[in-house]
């Protein structure tokens, strides 16, 4: 039983790793006023990349691949919706729908007509030396992919980045009145762009974690929507990064649970229950019925500089 | 009004003038934009058709036969073109009032179900039971969402946010209703098969081709009377250019707010009512979205969120989705080249600022117009 319930927990953190990365990434740009529903196709293209980097290169290449090239798609975003002005909304869908067509694109180019790569060599496992050996936290805890842990941390830094710099605070002034931010002499333009290319970097790893974490290959459309339960999760975590990662744990536990459902054939709740959890919580969140949640101010608009 | 324009001095007059022809000369834009990027993203498929040494000429000229060259590959063209016509119009409807539908392939499956959900449940004659079926669809897709601009007109939510979520809700419900509650005896992850009097009759024998063109066809001169000719569609459009203005106006906002994303989430639902009782006879369990709401997107910006504007605009990813298939078997461009296609129309459109940031410049040092914002 209690085994069951560590390998329940050990699934839990590994299905709410790309969550948890991506919704860091979804948080730095929203904190400064771009709404990045981009996740998604960025996500993608990381994990297309992070594959076809481990199979030419190694897997660890493929993940600095997976994150340069995901700066790079954010960088798109953030011209057009930053400095072109060119609706947010608009600029992330058009992202997402090319994600999908490029990385179908070249998968079929270069690994032929199946729906997925060829196996290549993922990150493997990190152990914990002494950790690994207290009964149940190790199991859990002790042996993860590498990812696990570099989203755990990323987490603490990405708080202390956020709440306890004077870059973090420049950065949520920015997406709370740009205007005022602006007065004080913070360049509103710059710390956009700085914070949609830091989203580039979450989102972009966060597809690493699935093509050479999780499983150690490219399946078509395999991002599946993670990059928007990961905006669900920043929403949910009330865009905070300590909030995110609970939400994302929580989502990543639905998923873990729907999954050992299935393996063991259990139907006492129906699977399409636990997968569309998150997103209702996420609605309840929005309609303030489970401790409201309110984005920064100025999310979503561009901002214009008044000329003098 | 006259005299008020005779007051203005000369000064002020040739001002004015000059910036409304400004503004006319801007206006033209709106045709010359959506074209151009068109023209544009075929460039770039042609672009990656040569990377992979590809002759885009022949490529394009399977696309253009696919859908033209035969009267069964024109059907399958127009079958692809309706849910693209409704998705289009229901993004379009939500521009006007400035909400953003991303929600059109939870409203597509939600309407799906329902209507599916009709078909079968009893027999009635026809004239009956055909629109009651597609009012299901309507119901169905409107209250999903309605749902969204009640949020956003009570809370203030973000109606992508909603929306999207509320996709994947009912993607997984959908799912759940179509491989549990409603299966049918059988293998099949799908509900009962509808009666014949909740079809959709096809045009012709053999062919596709559906009734739910002329829906969609009338879905647009709706919209068109809707957004033009009556009181609504007026405070949509007021709502959509400035809803501060329109709410000191004595419009009731949030009313509106509502009722523009019943009409958008009713517009998507009919997309998916017409793919059951046209097409599939029946509700099946979705793996994932067809994309129809996404594609949506693209219609209405290419359509310039005009109802003509969007029929256009869905012919046009109509024949895109019809020759995808053919320009792989024939020509081996992989079908994805379509999505890349579509996404850079989209990016081309979204970058008008562009174009018009670059006019104005150029006018402005031409000396023509001071002031035009």
């Amino acid at each position: 039983m209690l085994a069951s319930l560590a390998a329940l927990l050990s699934t839990t953190l590994r299905m709410a790793t790309p969550l948890i990365l991506a919704s860091l990434g979804g948080m730095f740009s929203e904190s400064s006023g771009v709404i990045n529903i981009a996740l998604e196709g960025i996500m993608l293209i990381g994990a297309f990349t992070a594959m076809a980097g481990s199979y030419f290169v190694g897997p660890w290449f493929g993940v600095l691949a997976a994150v340069i090239v995901g700066m790079l798609v954010a960088l798109v975003h953030a011209i057009a919706s930053i400095t072109f002005r060119a609706d947010q909304i608009v600029t992330a869908t058009a992202i997402n729908i090319f994600a999908t067509g490029i990385t179908g694109f070249l998968l079929r180019l270069i690994f032929g007509d199946a729906g997925q790569s060829p196996s290549v060599q993922d990150v493997g496992t990190w152990t914990l030396p002494g950790i690994n050996k207290i009964p149940f936290i190790g199991d859990v805890i002790g042996t993860q992919i590498p990812f696990v842990y570099i989203a755990l941390i990323l987490v603490a830094v990405s708080y202390w980045v956020l709440f306890k710099t004077p870059f973090g605070l420049r950065l949520r002034s920015v997406g709370e009145h740009p205007a005022a931010a602006d007065s004080v002499g913070i360049n509103v333009f710059k710390m956009r762009y700085i914070a949609v290319i830091m989203s580039g970097f979450f989102a972009g790893l966060a597809g690493a974690s699935l093509s050479v974490g999780l499983l150690d290959l490219f399946v078509k459309n395999m991002a599946s929507g993670r990059g928007f339960i990961a905006l669900a999760a920043m929403i949910f975590g009330k865009w905070t990064p300590h909030g995110a990662l609970m939400a994302a744990l929580l989502f990543g536990f639905a998923d873990a649970l729907q999954m050992l459902a299935q393996t063991l054939g259990l139907t006492f709740v129906p699977r399409q229950f636990l997968l569309m959890a998150p997103y209702i919580l996420t609605i309840l969140a929005l309609a303030g019925v489970v401790g409201r949640s309110t984005p920064p101010a100025a999310d979503g608009e561009p901002y214009i500089k008044e000329e003098v | 009004m006259k005299k008020w324009k005779e007051e203005m001095t000369l000064v002020d007059k040739d001002i004015s003038e000059k910036k409304a022809n400004y503004l006319k000369s801007m206006k033209i834009f709106d045709y010359i934009i959506p074209i151009l990027s068109v023209v544009a993203g075929l460039l770039v498929g042609a672009i990656f058709m040569k990377i992979i040494g590809a002759d885009p000429i022949e490529a394009y000229k399977v696309l253009w036969s696919s859908s033209f060259g035969s009267m069964r590959g024109f059907s399958e063209m127009l079958v692809n073109t309706i849910p693209l016509i409704f998705t289009g119009l229901a993004v379009a409807f939500g521009f006007r009032i400035g909400l953003f539908n991303i929600g059109g392939d939870g409203q597509f499956l939600i309407a799906y179900l329902a209507s599916a959900y009709i078909g079968f449940l009893f027999q009635l004659p026809m004239y009956f039971h055909l629109p009651l079926a597609v009012l299901a669809g309507i119901l169905a897709g409107g209250v999903w969402g309605g749902f969204a601009g009640y949020l956003k007109a009570t809370l203030g939510v973000h109606e992508v946010i909603t929306t999207i979520m509320m996709n994947y809700i009912a993607l997984y419900f959908v799912g759940y209703m179509a491989s549990g509650p409603l299966k049918a005896q059988g293998g099949l992850p799908a509900t009962p098969k509808i009666f014949d009097s909740a079809k959709l009759p096809r045009l012709m024998t053999g062919l596709r081709l559906h009734w739910g063109i002329f829906l969609a066809i009338g879905a647009a001169i709706l919209i068109y009377y809707i957004l033009w000719k009556t009181p609504l569609g007026y405070e949509v459009r007021a709502t959509g250019q400035n809803s501060d203005a329109a709410e000191f106006g004595g419009i009731n906002v949030a009313k509106n707010l509502m009722l523009a994303m019943f009409i958008s989430g009713a517009l998507a639902g009919l997309a998916g009512t017409s793919q059951a009782l046209g097409l599939e006879y029946r509700a099946y369990q979705p793996f994932g979205f067809i994309g129809y709401g996404f594609t949506g997107i693209a219609v209405a910006l290419v359509g310039k969120s005009h109802p003509l504007g969007v029929v256009l605009g869905a012919l046009l990813f109509g024949v895109l989705a019809r020759g995808a298939m053919m320009m792989q078997s024939m020509v081996g461009v992989p079908k994805e080249v379509v999505q890349i296609i579509q996404a850079s129309i989209i990016i081309f459109v979204a970058s008008e600022y562009i174009f018009k940031y670059l006019v104005r410049k150029w006018r402005e040092r031409k000396g023509d117009v001071i002031d035009a914002s």
